[in-house]
């Protein structure tokens, strides 16, 4: 791009000083011209552009071509599903995602196998943990950046001027990446599932039911999309990638860390329950057996509880979203 | 049309908008003039609902922005021209705003070829230069074939033929019935474009008019003259029946006559003239005068000599925020 030269505007030349028969102060606010000139003024200037034309008759306004309908909660979640698939963060955490999960249960159940000794009474499935529990930082990490980005880039006008109900929006985002990372999440832990009780098949005492099945698939799979979410609310909240991501990172650890430091009998309760309500804790509930005396949260309570969580988080959200100014 | 009723913005002490009401009628481009700072973005962001006002209301065609169904077949604004996300394409940047609006897809192609980036379509956002970024913007804005369309400061960034593009696309948007509302801080820009002005500055409403009645108003043209007699030329004048008021370092200035007549008047009373030079306000002037006293950011350097007027800065600050943004 060059320079652009002063476009040549009529009435305005070189001037030295003003005229002296101008007003100094602000100038009175003049009344409204009366019915100024619409359109006279650029003949022919009507190009092209567009399929609509305006009415005879002036500006009696503009009647655009284009069938008009209502725009429903569903389309907010196909234009936040075009969002979602657009960009690469998505790929990047969510394949790393799987990554980890497929790679580390893999390798986990090789070592396993490869000690031929006897395996005891522990589910085969519980060796799809560890890649889990890493491949939370990446589905917390989508979630904040979910919103967050929106944020720190701007985007999030534009959004809002197309879709100004708040509360549409934010049930849109959570709604596609809710069910993209259970999706994903449930297709991963699915196969580590069945690749790990196929190579330990016969080594172990223990085989799983239907429930420890249901719980180490659709159990992990949902309550990691609803950890997801938490981060989703979380990123709304603080509207900044890097604080909420290091937020979420001090949920899903802190607590774990913090109780190593809770020495002494008073602090014993406290650091009981840090343990057991942590969320490393409570997602290696979901392949506990009997044998393994759960003391925390068992079953699907741990669901239950992020679900109530990240409820709460997103009704803060909402506020947030409504109250603050974009 | 759009009618903004007692509008007010406070960012805690600063009154970034301060009690404006004006309407913005359909079928002209109305200009919406200010020096930075001034509150244009501001009051363009309440009236998407994208700030809260602080006291006061906006109407869109008698409506509030959030009662707007499908806002963007409504309402088309360019805001901000990095309002997106750098990592996503431009084609689908704008085919997940048609969704959200229930837009045909094909619309998207459509506003893409309008504003000329349909060869980049498939690029990253993240690349494009501010002047792309400013064609993205408006094709948004254009995307759902509104009959309001709001763009603040849209040549920024554009090249020379960028800005004539955005001059004819807002006339033959107008022309078509439309409202155009449009910001600037550049009186030039706007003496070019709009038929209506909307003067604001520190957040108040300083001037709703008619861009001819500005025009007219403030382009006066007058004619200094100066002599070494001073006494005898104010004589002299004052026997013609010549109106005339006192300028800076002792000329006089004569409005409502030319040149070689005041020159032959001069001469036929033997009077030496050291000076005698026709001279026209600039509408820039004007404007510059009308927000004096309100202007946010002043320059350090002071180009002009102690009798002018307190403009700030003028000179440099209007010729080179010109060639700045447009570069
Ligand atoms: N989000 C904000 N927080 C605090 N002050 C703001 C905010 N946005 C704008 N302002 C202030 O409000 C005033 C008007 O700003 P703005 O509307 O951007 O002016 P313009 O667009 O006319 O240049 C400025 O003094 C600016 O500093
Ligand atoms: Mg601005």
């Amino acid at each position: 791009m060059t320079t652009p030269q002063q476009p040549p505007a009529p009435p305005q030349n070189a001037p030295q000083t003003p005229p002296h028969a101008a007003p100094a102060g602000p100038a009175p606010v003049a009344p409204p011209h009366p019915g100024a000139q619409p359109a006279a003024g650029h003949p022919g200037q009507a190009q092209g552009y567009w399929p609509g034309q305006a009415p005879a008759g002036g500006p009696a306004g503009y009647v655009s071509p284009i069938p008009i309908r209502r725009a429903t909660l569903l389309d907010a979640v196909a234009s936040e599903w075009t969002k979602i698939r657009s960009v690469r963060s998505t790929m990047w955490t969510l394949g790393i995602m799987v990554l980890l999960v497929l790679g580390i249960g893999f390798l986990a159940a090789t070592l396993v196998a490869g000690q031929d000794g006897d395996t005891g009474n522990s589910s085969p499935l519980a060796l799809g943990f560890f890649g889990v529990l890493l491949g939370i930082i990446c589905v917390v990490t989508l979630g904040v950046l979910t919103i967050s980005s929106e944020y720190g880039t701007g985007m999030i006008r534009t959004t809002l001027t197309a879709c100004p109900d708040r509360g549409r929006v934010l049930a849109a985002k959570s709604l596609v990446f809710f069910l993209l990372t259970f999706v994903i999440t449930l297709v991963s832990t699915g196969m580590i599932a069945m690749v790990d009780s196929t190579l330990l098949n016969g080594m172990t005492s223990y085989s799983p039911d239907a429930d420890a099945w249901l719980r180490a698939t659709v159990g992990v799979s949902l309550y990691v999309a609803t950890l997801g979410l938490l981060g989703l609310a979380v990123g709304a909240l603080l509207r900044h990638s890097a604080g909420a991501i290091t937020v979420m990172l001090g949920v899903v650890l802190l607590p774990m860390v913090l109780s190593l430091f809770m020495m002494g009998d008073a602090l014993s309760d406290v650091r009981k329950a840090l343990i057991e309500y942590s969320i490393p804790m409570q997602l290696s509930a979901f392949y506990a057996t009997e044998a393994d005396h759960m003391t925390g949260p068992t079953g699907w309570t741990p669901l239950w509880i992020m679900l109530g969580v990240a409820a709460v988080a997103l009704a803060g959200a909402y506020a947030s979203m409504t109250k603050r100014d974009a | 049309m759009i009618e903004l009723e007692g509008l007010t913005k406070h960012y805690g002490d600063v009154r970034a908008v301060d009690h404006l009401t004006f309407t913005v009628r359909p079928g002209i481009i109305t200009g919406f003039l200010g020096p930075n700072g001034a509150g244009k973005s501001t009051t363009m962001r309440m009236m998407l609902d994208l700030d809260h006002p602080t006291s006061g209301t906006v109407r869109i065609d008698g409506r509030h922005y959030r009662e707007l169904h499908d806002p963007l077949r409504t309402v088309g604004a360019l805001l901000d021209a990095k309002a997106m996300h750098g990592g996503r394409s431009a084609y689908h940047h704008l085919l997940c705003l048609a969704q959200s609006n229930g837009i045909p897809a094909g619309r998207v192609r459509e506003a893409l070829d309008t504003v000329g980036l349909s060869s980049v379509a498939r690029k990253r956002t993240k690349g494009f230069s501010l002047g792309m970024g400013q064609r993205l913007g408006i094709a948004g804005a254009l995307l759902g074939d509104p009959q309001i369309l709001m763009f603040d400061e849209p040549v920024n960034g554009l090249d020379p033929e960028g800005i004539h593009w955005i001059r004819n696309l807002m006339k033959g948007l107008a022309a078509q019935g439309r409202t155009v509302f449009v910001s600037s801080h550049l009186m030039s820009e706007m003496a070019l474009t709009a038929d209506h002005l909307v003067v604001i500055g520190q957040g108040r409403l300083l001037a709703d008019t008619s861009m001819a009645d500005f025009i007219a108003e403030n382009s006066r043209s007058f004619v200094r003259m100066r002599s070494p007699d001073h006494e005898r030329l104010r004589e002299v004048l004052r026997g013609a029946g010549i109106d005339f008021a006192p300028g800076a370092e002792g000329a006089l200035e004569v409005a409502g006559e030319d040149a070689a007549h005041l020159g032959e008047l001069a001469a036929r009373h033997q009077l030496v003239l050291h000076e005698l030079s026709p001279q026209s306000a600039s509408l820039e002037e004007a404007f510059m005068r009308l927000t004096a006293g309100s202007v946010e950011y002043h320059a350090h350097e002071n180009h002009r000599p102690a009798a002018a007027a307190p403009a700030p800065a003028a000179d440099g600050q209007w010729g080179a925020g010109w060639r700045k943004k447009g570069s």
